[in-house]
């Protein structure tokens, strides 16, 4: 018998402020540009200045960010941590790359490379919380954070892990900013948030964030909802989505009347939003939609967003007005679809359930 | 008493051959794959030996069928060993099971985006290896040449265990039923970026490594690619597969003491071999030989050792590290051994650990350093990386 799979806990660090775990945007800080940073905490609350200086920012924001859902859920330490990122802390491997360029290869120095590593967050986190247990880290593009739910749930489901704690983080930083503007992946022209789909250009908002998340086989007080199955595929042809959908749905015995809201991946990029028309317009044309990138900003492991976002929804059982898409009311959802793809490739469909 | 996962399909390319065949008659004729570097102009070249393969990209891509310049050579050395396993593995429809793709890689397009970093704002030419430097993009490259679609494919960094973490999902995904069939391995190609990185950290050796000797001076770094096809018991027996051995047991665990060094007593290493014999259901004395990460830094063979004496409570199997052969070819290291372990169960033979001479003074661990015929069931194999990585895949002749 599969086991069930609770979120027991949430961190965020964002675009929007959404490191103060209380709030759930309340406060909506709106951007008119073609990048977004995130809403920095003050990471000295967090981490001793002296560690924190050479620090890589993904680290920095995945630390507040663990620890927030570490502390909500009761924790000091997990069986398994699990961590999705594009990139990894990409700001220092294109400082070592410039360095090797610019200096001939001399005068290097180690600290920049290491935290090259695309595993650097996830070993930062087991070494301070000293957690000895699995260790993962997937670098999947736009699936690298659903590669993480996924492994969780085998965890959780063969007994493997009672604790886990997943997460999502990626950086913006200028070259690799520079360098998809010129391939049309950023927009050339800024766009204010609140306009983000109606600006029928190329390309998306371009931001950076980390989110984490206790996943556990046994619900608790602070329980947000349950993890009911998640799914990703690496290429998905326009005409197969919505057979690929209701076989996703049916595979957890639901139809897609019993799905109570849908979140939608929307960045904005004229070119590969279609593939979320398919589904607003087709068979969740009734369903109350969302959508959380004009919040969030696109990023690989911006999933790692909407995920909090939706488990917010769930626990607060109210849909934030920014983020809702469409004119069909919703109060107390019981059941979340989550669908993201990036440029028609890495789709994903995450599957949350009231508990 | 857990059940092995079929093995069906391997390919490799790395320093001592382009495919399986190759590899095991250079392991066994002792023909190493140890070079200066000739493809990469670094102002190191003078002091650094590497297990370069020796085919040219251009060779690689006429091989593929695809125009110069076209990819990363991570995904090129990829896609052909990708191949050779699906081929090996008689796999004809891709799609016909619910097939994934799980690959490890640390550098992915590196190697392009170290040379285009400025380039890219002069020369439209290059702008298609710009979304290169994603590690995902080569498994994505992969999954694409093997006709994968809708399919699960994934990609795992974590450093020098990488792709044994990749054989250890996919492992894992058989086993509760998430996937029928799945592509496990890794690619990593030399680049500057790792030639300079590892140069930074002092471990690199001016000349050839020597695993487990006292005077050992560091690693080479080497480049390769391998794959194996996992399916499960289902498949096999629907199919009639010719299954090549199994993979009986694994274990994850974090040395959680450094961010690049392991611990004294290799704490995590003890831990991931101990799971891996938990998940297989075997005692430590049904371990028949050992292929050790045996990297040849001071830091690693200490700290290994160390923890196959902990393990093996002082009755170290018979074992030996084949990087003396290929060099360190970091995500790669666990798939391109795996492949090693399953040619050790097939001939039952023990590959030497090369370049040793002198004993270690911290203990009396000494390695085979010849080419040892001996009846083999169980063949434990190592892999651990940066960010305190360690991970143990345990393979077996029986399920």
């Amino acid at each position: 018998m599969k086991k069930r799979v609770y979120i027991n806990s949430v961190g965020s660090v964002s675009a929007q402020k959404t490191f103060e775990n209380t709030l759930f945007l309340e406060e909506i800080t709106s951007y008119n540009d073609t990048t977004m940073g995130v809403i920095n905490p003050n990471y000295k609350d967090y981490i001793p200045p002296a560690a924190a200086r050479r620090m890589a920012k993904g680290i920095k924001m995945s630390t507040v960010s663990s620890k927030t859902a570490l502390d909500e859920a009761g924790l000091d330490n997990v069986d398994a941590i699990i961590v999705g990122t594009g990139l990894g802390c990409i700001d220092d491997s294109e400082k070592f790359i410039s360095a090797i360029i610019d200096n001939k290869e001399q005068f290097l120095t180690p600290t920049r490379f290491i935290q090259s590593s695309h595993n650097t967050v996830s070993g930062q986190i087991a070494l301070g919380i000293g957690c000895k247990g699995y260790n993962y880290t997937y670098v999947n593009g736009a699936t690298s954070f659903e590669s993480c739910l996924i492994d969780a749930m085998i965890q959780l489901q063969l007994e493997e892990a009672e604790n886990v704690l997943v997460g999502g983080v990626d950086e913006l930083v200028p070259h690799h900013v520079n360098t998809h503007r010129l391939i049309n992946h950023i927009k050339k022209i800024p766009v204010e948030s609140a306009h983000l789909l109606a600006s029928k250009t190329e390309g998306c908002v371009m931001a950076e964030g980390a989110h984490f998340f206790v996943l556990s086989e046994k619900k608790q007080a602070s329980t947000y909802a349950e993890l009911i199955g998640v799914r990703t595929y690496n290429i998905l042809a326009q005409n197969q989505l919505a057979q690929t959908v209701t076989a996703f749905l049916k595979e957890h015995e639901l139809s897609s009347d019993a799905i109570d809201l849908v979140v939608l991946g929307y960045n904005g990029d004229v070119t590969f939003d279609p593939y979320y028309d398919l589904l607003a317009k087709g068979m969740f044309a009734d369903t109350a939609q969302a959508y959380t990138k004009h919040l969030s900003g696109e990023y690989d492991t911006a999933g790692g967003f909407a995920f909090w976002f939706a488990s917010k929804v769930m626990r607060t059982g109210t849909l934030p007005a920014v983020a809702h898409l469409n004119k069909v009311a919703i109060t107390k959802p019981k059941t979340i679809l989550l669908y993201n793809q990036y440029r028609g490739e890495y789709h994903s469909l995450v599957l949350l359930r009231q508990c | 008493m857990g059940k092995g996962i079929a093995i069906t399909g391997m390919g490799v390319i790395s320093a001592i051959g382009n495919n399986v065949e190759e590899n095991y008659e250079s392991l066994i004729s002792k023909k190493i794959g140890i070079t200066k570097i000739s493809h990469i102009d670094t102002v190191h070249k003078n002091d650094i030996m590497v297990g370069e393969i020796p085919t040219t990209n251009s060779v690689l891509e006429t091989q593929l069928g695809l125009s110069p310049d076209s990819w990363s050579r991570t995904s090129l050395l990829a896609v052909i060993a990708a191949k050779q396993a699906v081929t090996n593995a008689g796999i004809t429809d891709i799609n016909a099971f619910r097939t994934g793709l799980i690959s490890g890689t640390t550098v992915g397009g590196m190697d392009k985006s170290e040379q285009y970093f400025y380039e890219y704002f002069e020369n439209d030419k290059t702008w298609h290896h710009i979304n290169g430097l994603h590690a995902g993009d080569s498994t994505q490259k992969i999954a694409l040449s093997l006709g994968l679609k809708s399919s699960f494919t994934t990609t795992i960094s974590t450093a020098c265990s990488s792709a044994a973490n990749a054989i250890m999902l996919g492992a894992r995904m058989i086993k509760s039923g998430q996937l029928e069939r799945v592509i496990v391995g890794g690619a990593d190609c030399l680049s500057k970026f790792t030639i300079n990185g590892f140069k930074t950290l002092m471990i690199l050796s001016d000349t050839y490594n020597t695993p487990f000797d006292d005077n050992r001076k560091g690693l080479n770094l080497g480049e390769s690619a391998a794959y194996l096809v996992l399916e499960s018991d289902a498949v096999v027996a629907k199919e009639n597969k010719k299954v090549l051995a199994y993979v009986k047991g694994y274990g994850n665990a974090n040395d959680a003491f450094h961010q690049t060094a392991s611990s004294d007593n290799g704490d995590g290493a003890v831990l991931a071999m101990e799971q891996a014999l938990k998940v297989a259901g075997l005692s430590p004395d049904s371990v028949d030989y050992i292929n050790a990460h045996g990297t040849a830094t001071p830091n690693n063979d200490l700290s290994e050792g160390r923890a196959m004496n902990r393990v093996f409570n002082g009755k170290v199997p018979d074992f030996s590290s084949t990087k003396a052969f290929t060099g360190h070819t970091l995500a790669t290291a666990g798939a391109i051994e795996a492949v090693y372990a399953v040619l050790a169960l097939q001939n039952n033979v023990i590959f030497p650990n090369l370049n040793f001479r002198t004993p270690m003074q911290e203990f009396d661990l000494l390695p085979e350093t010849e080419l040892k015929q001996k009846e083999l069931n169980v063949v434990l194999s190592n892999s651990f990386g940066f960010g305190g990585n360690c991970t143990t895949l345990l393979f077996s002749k029986e399920a």
